[in-house]
């Protein structure tokens, strides 16, 4: 592919005399940046980059609710954000934000940089509420490996376009670590080849996420919640609509040569074909247990144990990743990598639980169509709880079916009040002493958390398994690598024979035509071998006599 | 004049060229179908539905031409039900055929299908056939029928209508391949329809045959 010569500018930042100093901190920077770039500030904190929060979308029928992770969802990776922020914040585009009373509408509190900067040194502290480290510091905590801060006016002198850099510096790293939480977004997007992501590959079209996830004043395409990404299946040309998320926007709804495969687009995204592997390039976190925190090691410090992930067949030991699958501070992990997806009807909504939402614990997950995957320890006479649940079934007509990736897990609740909990874990604030991960004492670190949350605690809390779903929408593959028609058109090993409500051709079967059919022919046959034994045996009495 | 001659024309050219493409194109479908059924693995699911499309194409075209054929020649007559003899050939199935009595019914150009068989085909014809035909398009074009609001229930009716078709035709299958060897001999039945030609012994053709059933239709040349 003819590639373009790079975009340039007609504005050189490392000219701006406003930025010929030394900046101490991010604030700094900012109110530097909105010198010229008045409005910037105010496009971004109508952002849910910023906020954190939005009412719930009208299609759930319920939109006094609001959601998101400034709103209190709760999910089963590190469980809430209240009590805990200057951990969670560190990928939040601002600064400070430390507990509840951050000041939502100080424009200086903006990060530009975490989103502008292209030299790649930026970075904000993972424990800092969102600021960068302004001296050097240890971090992980204890190993010994010590962190420069960045050069601000450096950075600042450099600032454009966001990038997939920019972009994954948050996403490639949510739940905690890279390729933890999505199973299709991790740092080798950074700089792709076509077998990681086809479009973003960095030999062809070398796609920035921008490109699909278009930005108009800051605001920025894609599904939050039950908020859709994009609801237009059609061909969308580029400044008609701010979206062109959708495969469609660009590629149509008929994109096959071959008129069979344009007949599934209706039903089926281009995701479930085209993204045929969960985590295709580095692993990705699929149980997560909290009950089993705790433990140490002989030096008192949180036991961290680490193994090779299961990886699929003929994949030499050396180069099959290590994974962390015990942590002392997080509990009990199971990793995928190159695995094989599940899937789900999906019309784009999602409904997420926020705390203080009553969850029901009063059946098992055999009796709630629960599922066990391929990597948990669920144990299905006992509760699960869906902590998002995709909406959609086959007669829904906006519902496809899509790959996803189910994280499940075991994490603390009130058994009396039927609450999850928000626990806190992090060692800040006015409570900091009894954080989980200070003083190792459950009881003390839910009550914190839970008081702080403004929910009621009953003072009892046990564990209980959940699930959280993540529809899959990156890392599409080559499409030699797509899936195949009997992938799923398969009697016994149909990828969808977990989906149901429909037929689908070679997968289902009616058994008592089935039955009946072969009697049929078997009776056929029966008949046939005695009508003509008996004819021989005739035959042979006839011709000796 | 016949016992001079104890050859008989029995099956014209595109008797027997409408025979064996059916034939072929029937047992291919067949095997295709019941591999997208799931019953067994041969070509592989992709393959088999590529196959199965075009088999199914190709045996619209040749209906399309038989029934042409069939109008304009009067060969349709042959398929006409006839009650008369059927309880001869019956008998002759279950009883008369083991005690090596000769084949109650003659064929001859003018008359080349028994009761039995008479029955047979046609209702292969105007039941089996049609209902795999169109359940078969049904099925190709479901998407086109849904987005009409046609069957919004999905495929499933039309998939097992479809599949109870195929087993029905296997089965006739079975029996007629089976029932080719009741003739004279057992591969006499077999010959004729390759050749055309049927051999027969000068007495039996010399036998009165039973009254042939109704109308001589009109014969084209071969």
């Amino acid at each position: 592919m003819q590639c373009l010569p790079p975009r340039q500018s007609t504005a050189n930042h490392a000219r701006f005399k406003e930025l010929q100093r030394h900046f101490s901190t991010g604030p700094e920077v900012t109110a530097a940046c909105l010198g010229c770039h008045t409005e910037a500030a105010q496009q971004v904190m109508q952002t849910t980059h910023w906020t954190w929060r939005a009412r719930a979308n009208s299609h759930t029928g319920d939109t006094n609710r609001w959601i998101g992770k400034g709103a209190g969802v709760i999910n089963n990776f590190c469980l809430a954000i209240d009590s805990n922020e200057p951990r969670c914040t560190s990928c939040h585009a601002g600064y400070g934000w430390e507990d509840r009373s951050f000041d939502f509408t100080d424009e200086q509190r903006v990060d530009c940089l975490v989103c502008h900067d292209t030299t790649g040194t930026y970075h904000k502290f993972p424990t800092d509420a969102g600021h960068p480290n302004y001296v050097v510091k240890e971090w992980p905590k204890g190993s010994g490996q010590q962190v420069p801060p960045p050069d601000l006016g450096h950075v600042a002198r450099h600032v454009g376009r966001t990038s997939r850099a920019t972009c994954g510096s948050c996403h490639f790293y949510g739940g905690g670590a890279e390729g933890v939480k999505h199973g299709m977004l991790d740092a080798s997007l950074t700089t792709p080849d076509r077998t990681v992501d086809v479009h973003m590959d960095i030999h062809g079209a070398n796609l920035s996420c921008t490109e699909c996830h278009t930005t108009v004043n800051h605001q920025i395409a894609g599904r939050y919640y039950d908020h859709p990404a994009c609801e237009d299946r059609r061909f969308v040309m580029r400044g008609m609509s701010q979206s062109v998320l959708g495969c469609e926007s660009c590629h149509g709804a008929a994109p096959h040569a071959q008129a069979k495969l344009n007949d599934h687009t209706d039903k089926v995204s281009c995701q479930t074909c085209h993204i045929p592997q969960l985590a295709p390039s580095k692993p990705t976190k699929m149980w997560w247990d909290w009950s089993q925190a705790g433990r140490f090691d002989a030096d008192q410090k949180p036991l961290v144990e680490t193994a090779r992930v299961a990886a699929p067949v003929a994949t030499p030991e050396a180069e099959t990743p290590k994974v962390v699958v015990y942590d002392g501070m997080k509990g009990e992990f199971l990793w995928a990598w190159k695995a094989t997806p599940e899937y789900a009807w999906f019309n784009n909504h999602l409904r997420q639980t926020v705390a203080g939402e009553p969850i029901d614990d009063s059946r098992s997950g055999a009796q709630t169509g629960a599922t066990r995957g391929a990597f948990d320890h669920f144990d299905l006479s006992k509760p699960v709880v869906r902590i998002n649940e995709l909406k959609g079934d086959y007669h829904d007509a906006q519902a496809r079916i899509w790959p996803v990736k189910v994280h499940r897990g075991i994490q603390p609740y009130d058994p009396v009040n039927k609450l999850l909990i928000v626990p806190k874990l992090f060692p800040s604030g006015t409570n900091a002493g009894n954080a989980y991960w200070k003083a190792y004492r459950w009881p003390e670190a839910i009550r914190a958390g839970m008081e702080y949350a403004g929910l009621p605690y009953s003072g009892r809390y046990e564990w209980i398994q959940t699930t959280m779903h993540w529809p899959l929408s990156h890392m599409v593959a080559p499409k030699e690598q797509s899936l195949r028609c009997a992938d799923c058109h398969h009697p016994t090993a149909s990828r969808l024979a977990g989906l149901e409500g429909f037929y689908m051709p070679a997968r289902d079967r009616s058994r008592v035509l089935d039955w009946l059919g072969w009697l049929l022919i078997g009776s056929t046959l029966g008949a046939v071998t005695v009508h003509g034994g008996l004819r021989y045996f005739c035959w042979r009495k006839r011709c000796s006599l | 004049m016949l016992i001079m001659n104890p050859r008989v024309r029995i099956y014209n050219r595109f008797n027997r060229f409408w025979h064996w493409s059916q034939a072929l194109l029937i047992i291919l479908l067949v095997v295709t179908g019941f591999e997208i059924h799931g019953s067994f693995s041969l070509l592989g699911f992709e393959r088999a539905v590529g196959l199965h499309n075009w088999l199914a194409g190709a045996f619209g075209v040749l209906v399309a031409f038989a029934i042409f054929w069939h109008l304009t020649t009067g060969q349709w007559q042959h398929y006409t039900p006839t009650r008369q003899h059927l309880r001869q050939m019956t008998g002759f199935y279950l009883r008369g055929i083991f005690r090596g009595e000769p084949h109650p019914f003659k064929k001859t150009e003018i008359a080349k299908l028994n009761p039995l068989q008479r029955l047979t085909y046609l209702s292969l014809k105007l039941l089996i056939f049609p209902i795999q035909g169109l359940t078969g398009l049904a099925y190709y074009y479901y998407n086109d029928l849904a987005a009409r609001g046609h069957l919004p229930n999905g495929v499933g009716k039309i998939a097992l209508l479809h599949t109870a078709g195929a087993f029905v035709l296997l089965a006739f299958l079975i029996a007629h391949v089976y029932l080719t060897t009741t003739g004279e001999t057992p591969t006499a039945n077999l010959k004729a329809m390759i050749t055309g030609w049927e051999n027969r012994p000068a007495e039996a053709v010399a036998a009165p045959a039973p009254a042939p059933p109704p109308p001589p239709p009109a014969t084209e040349n071969d």
